[in-house]
């Protein structure tokens, strides 16, 4: 099955998750986006999860888990477009995503993770990694 | 009307997402507000999940409940896996005996209104849980 697809932009890797993804794509995108760090030295991690209506413990557990791998590997993460009933119920199942920049969608994600990977007036680059196999 | 109960084999992963899809629709249907919306199909998922972790698989079930006046939804998990030797460690947060993540039954707990286990070692275990419409 495809994989979720990983765009890079400039320091940056857009992860744009397109449909609900059971634990077995959860795991495999952690893995994907991991070697896609290393392989491309990107400083920033953006994941857009908009399209995502539900969200349970194990996936929010994957994306602190991505959150913190990347930052150990020196790349800041931006989760952008959590819906509101989402957020409410991480929050009740008291998960936290500690380390991560939330925003309210992909435009405010694009701003953020280049601010914060210091290419502000980026516009150079977009190859494509694609994390399908 | 009532419509009629719901049932999904849960037996790969991929059933957990149906499980779930169909419970964000009949709470729809029934008028349950956005973000119970979000917490009924995600306390379905962590029903389902623990029915794939811990017995390989089982069922969920789905059906519209009355109590008088009100009116709400009810979610059977039944497996016939090895059962749950402690209910109540069982349910305290970060709690687990697999390789999971600890969260599965008290959250559902947290995103519903009631719930009820009942298990035997050896026959398995059936969680019910109910939200009901405010």
């Amino acid at each position: 099955m495809a994989g979720v697809p990983i765009i890079k932009l400039g320091a940056s890797l857009i992860v744009t998750v397109q449909e609900a993804l059971h634990d077995r794509a959860a795991m495999e995108l952690q893995d994907d986006i991991t070697t896609a760090i290393e392989h491309t030295g990107a400083r920033g991690l953006l994941i857009d999860v908009s399209v995502l209506d539900v969200v349970d413990s194990f996936m929010g557990r994957m994306l602190g888990n991505i959150g913190t791998m990347a930052s150990l590997m020196g790349a800041v993460t931006v989760i952008a477009g959590i819906q509101p009933a989402v957020a409410v119920t991480l929050t009740e199942l008291g998960l936290e995503l500690r380390g991560i920049h939330t925003v309210l969608n992909v435009e405010k994600g694009l701003a953020l993770v280049q601010k914060l990977t210091g290419n502000i007036d980026e516009t150079t680059g977009s190859g494509g990694l694609d994390g399908t196999t | 009307m009532v419509r009629p109960e719901i049932e999904v084999l849960i037996e790969r992963e991929e059933d957990v997402i149906v499980a779930r899809s169909k419970g964000r629709e009949l709470a729809k249907e029934m008028g349950f507000g956005v973000v119970d919306q979000a917490r009924i199909p995600t306390a379905i998922s962590e029903l389902a999940r623990n029915i794939l972790v811990h017995a390989g698989s089982g069922v969920i079930r789905i059906r519209e409940i009355e109590a008088g006046s009100r009116r709400g939804m009810e979610i059977a998990a039944e497996d016939h896996g090895p059962g749950i030797e402690d209910v109540e460690l069982a349910l305290t947060e970060g709690y687990t005996t697999s390789t999971g993540l600890g969260l599965g039954l008290p959250g559902a707990k947290r995103l519903t209104d009631e719930m009820e286990i009942r298990s035997k070692i050896g026959e398995g275990t059936v969680v019910v849980a109910r939200k009901w419409l405010r």
